[in-house]
């Protein structure tokens, strides 16, 4: 009897205890809630946290820090580095001093080593990851004392103190264990302003402030990224007051507008949409027609009405924000000279209104991702602009993993963008000798002068060199339009107004996680 | 019965090994392919070597009767290996997950049964009268509901419009711990819309073998001896009308498993199903196998269990001659 008592009491106490043992202040109601929380909700998780394999290797990880960092304008600033390298030997050695008295958040201390192991980890064949080759020009790494680390390059590389943002892993916990499977993928421990507290896969991650930060401690004490992929339930989620905050397509983001509560974030991007226009294409390879094609989409009308004005147009890969952009290649649409240049290279229009030429009809096909509506919107606006000049673009949506086998024959509503450098999207994108290599220069895109430009602004050291080089690789590019580069989209994100002076980067392709008005969530201060 | 159950477990390992075999032989059919999956979004940039190295790096280019092989031989010795997909050692992946679709199907399923019989019961005590015209008619409109879309009404209404209940995940997304308080508000939606998918089918076969047995003999000839509705009813009818019943819940058990898998992406509930659905499209050879073989004993075991609670209940049936 006395027993089932005592039984009965520790089962109580058991069950006061589990639920008062949530530290956690509990979300559910859109007001009142503290600044020292924030839930986010986002579309799509990151496989591994290990930077090894690829996790915050462009910045902005919050659990660990790279040698360098970016601040709100891209420009570089040090983070673990104390300053930014010393460049000797004619561009072809890099040399880091790392930061006094930082520490893991376990309390080891980070020297060059740590930083040595990583880079070699990073470069080493055996580990999966698919950066390796962004740090191509590195031929050698190696530590110089405790707090230097000297990079040697094959040739020299402008960029590559951009790369260096990669994030730094500890020796003593990643060196013991395989980095494509070790435990370090899902409990990682680094030096940045935060810890992962628990990662639930495919349902959020929390973030606790790491109190030994040594940029001091975040005023955001805990966040959450709650991930889910379908964007009405998204947009559902922040309605209710569960989340504070989300990244959401257009259409959705304006339904938030009237609410006061809650503030909306317009990030400018490298995020271009483009039609890649195969070399190899009896159709698209030829000159007049990529130029004519150029000439008659309608860009503006694209920004407009598919993105809700939620963009630029694209004149080029480079976005009208970024400094490299050449202003004067701006141009509209000019429907009379797409069908000059269409009649003066003898494309003359049949019966049915679309043009040939020797035989050849002016018509091709158009892939893109299925499922991907905002890249089917522009294929459809794309395939009706093109008939306006007499050329028929046939559109049809596919798998990867049907559209890989044909990017070098049919033209793909391609996307892609990185920040960084111009040098990181330009040379894959455009360079002949990646022609066709895995997803780089996907159209086989020739053209001597764009190789030359790219070269020169990757090797040059002198910065105006280096915009030169960019200037004319942009006017050739307008000569020769191997992509239809159609419009650069913004990513929006409704946060709830409860913080000082959020702002947002110019973001890459790939956003979300890393990106957003939380890129420098460890800096964001409470409303007063 | 043990000697069913011996037979049943000694025929499910051809089972397992020919349904193994042929997922490892349908995953290397398929159009996906595995390198890709494995780099994610990140090989659409990644140039024709790195996509090579890993092909070697993840040994996807030995033959699948090959890798099937090894991958039995070190399941047998307790290495069910590592996913590509999760960078976690499968085990691990299955522990974590396997808890809470446990739980989410085990709620809605004995929600399910029990409504099901309830309602069943109701509708057959009269057959034509209006309770149950509605129950029948209620039951077939949900059975052409899609699971999805009632699962998104459910997050509109309960979530949305009235605040009372959470519209996913398994505990609210600010706390950062699982207490048993905040799993339970979290699996009533979830379990709850798993548990109407499942409805339909108990209520009307319910109502079929109850009516039927109301309609047999002994139920007459217990009424003639006066005895009340309630014992007829629940004594004699009930319990030789449930007998289809026991065979179907061993046979529900695929539905089941499918229809949590639209549940828990609904409702982004961490458990074994959304798991599935990522490894069959990485092709992750080691991941979908494990989860393929669970799957597949779930279903036996629901089957075995099926056939023993009939062979406890159906006096007709004996145990030694399955």
């Amino acid at each position: 009897m006395s027993t089932r008592r005592i039984r009965g009491a520790a089962v109580t106490a058991a069950l006061a205890a589990a639920v008062t043992a949530c530290s956690a202040p509990s979300g559910g109601s859109g007001d009142g809630k503290s600044a020292g929380s924030v839930v986010l909700g986002v579309a799509s998780e990151p496989d591994t946290l290990s930077p090894l394999l690829g996790y915050g290797k462009d910045g902005n990880s919050k659990i660990f820090d790279g040698l360098l960092a970016r601040d709100a304008d891209l420009r570089l600033k040090p983070a673990l580095a104390a300053g930014l390298p010393k460049i000797t030997d004619g561009g072809r050695t890099y040399t880091y001093t790392l930061r006094d008295g930082v520490e893991f958040s376990d309390g080891e201390p980070l020297t060059a080593a740590d930083v040595v192991y990583t880079y070699r980890t990073a470069l080493d064949p055996k580990t999966n990851n698919t950066f390796k080759s962004e740090l191509d020009a590195v031929k050698d790494v190696r530590a110089n004392g405790d707090h230097q680390v000297v990079f040697t390059l094959k040739y020299p590389y402008a960029p590559f103190a951009a790369r260096t943002v990669l994030p730094v892993v500890p020796e003593h916990i990643a060196g013991e264990q395989d980095p494509n499977t070790g435990s370090f993928n899902t409990k990682p421990v680094g030096t940045g302003p935060y810890v992962l507290a628990g990662w639930s896969k495919g349902e959020k991650l929390t973030f606790k402030a790491n109190p030994r930060y040594w940029d001091g401690e975040p005023k955001v004490k805990t966040f959450t990224m709650a991930v889910i992929g379908d964007d009405n339930v998204r947009a559902t989620r922040l309605r209710s007051g569960d989340l504070d905050g989300a990244v959401l397509p257009p259409n959705l983001a304006a339904t938030f507008q009237g609410d006061d509560a809650k503030r909306t974030y317009e990030a400018r991007s490298y995020d271009f949409r483009a039609v890649t226009l195969p070399t190899a294409n009896q159709v698209t390879g030829d000159r007049a027609i990529r130029r004519a094609l150029d000439a008659a989409v309608d860009r503006e009308a694209m920004v407009d009405k598919i993105l809700d004005g939620a963009g630029r147009p694209a004149y080029g890969p480079l976005p009208v924000d970024d400094p490299a952009f050449t202003e004067d290649i701006e141009r509209a649409k000019d429907l009379g000279k797409a069908e000059k240049i269409l009649d003066e290279a003898g494309w003359k229009p049949g019966k049915d209104g679309i043009r040939a030429k020797d035989g050849q009809r002016a018509s091709f096909d158009l892939l893109y991702p299925s499922g991907d509506k905002v890249r089917q919107d522009h294929a459809l606006a794309y395939a009706s602009d093109a008939k306006k000049a007499g050329i028929d673009v046939r559109v049809e949506s596919a798998t990867w993993e049907v559209i890989e086998p044909r990017m070098k024959d049919d033209a793909v509503l391609a996307g892609f963008g990185s920040t960084g450098d111009p040098d990181f999207g330009l040379y894959t994108l455009l360079h002949s000798s990646l022609a066709g290599d895995g997803f780089n220069n996907m159209a086989r895109y020739d053209n001597p002068a764009v190789d030359r430009a790219l070269d020169d602004g990757r090797r040059g050291q002198d910065p105006a060199e280096r915009e030169s080089a960019y200037d004319k690789l942009q006017r050739a590019l307008v000569q020769d339009p191997g992509y239809t580069f159609l419009t650069h989209i913004d990513h929006l994100y409704v946060l709830a107004d409860r913080w000082e002076g959020l702002n947002t980067q110019l973001e890459p392709h790939e956003h979300g996680f890393a990106s957003g008005p939380w890129w420098n969530i460890e800096d964001w201060q409470p409303k007063k | 019965m043990a000697r069913l159950a011996g037979r049943r477990a000694l025929f499910a390992v051809p089972v397992l090994l020919v349904v193994t075999f042929g997922v490892f032989a349908i995953a290397a059919a398929s159009p996906f392919d595995p390198v890709k999956a494995y780099a994610g979004t990140s090989a659409l940039g990644a140039d024709q070597q790195t996509l090579d190295r890993l092909r070697e790096n993840l040994g996807v280019d030995q033959p699948f009767a090959a890798r099937w092989w090894h991958w039995l031989t070190s399941a047998l010795s307790g290495d069910l290996g590592h996913s590509g997909v999760m960078r976690q050692p499968v085990a691990q992946v299955i522990g974590e997950r396997l808890v809470w679709s446990a739980l989410l199907c085990a709620v809605a399923f004995a929600a399910a049964v029990l409504v099901g019989t309830l309602l069943g019961v109701l509708a057959a005590r009269r057959p034509g009268s209006l309770v149950d015209r509605t129950v029948t008619s209620l039951a077939y409109t949900l059975e052409a509901a899609p699971v999805f879309w009632i699962a998104l009404l459910a997050i509109w209404l309960f979530a949305l419009q009235w605040d009372v209940l959470p519209a996913g995940g398994l505990t609210d997304t600010g706390s950062e711990q699982v207490t048993p308080g905040q799993v339970t508000s979290h699996l009533v939606l979830p379990a709850g819309v798993l548990a109407v998918s499942q409805l339909p089918w108990f209520t009307l076969y319910v109502r079929q073998g109850v009516g039927d047995a109301l309609a047999e003999d002994p139920v007459r000839g217990a009424r003639a001896r006066g005895l009340s509705e309630r014992t007829v009813l629940l004594g004699h009818a009930l319990r030789s009308g449930l007998l289809p019943v026991l065979t179907l819940i061993g046979s529900r058990v695929p539905e089941l498993i499918t229809g949590a898998l639209l549940v828990e992406s609904v409702f982004s509930w961490p458990g074994i199903a959304a798991a599935t659905v990522e490894a069959a499209t990485a092709v992750d050879f080691p991941l979908l196998a494990a989860l393929t073989t669970l799957a597949t004993a779930a279903v036996l075991a629901g089957n075995l269990l099926a056939d023993l609670l009939y062979g406890l209940f159906d006096p007709r049936v004996k145990l030694s001659d399955m």
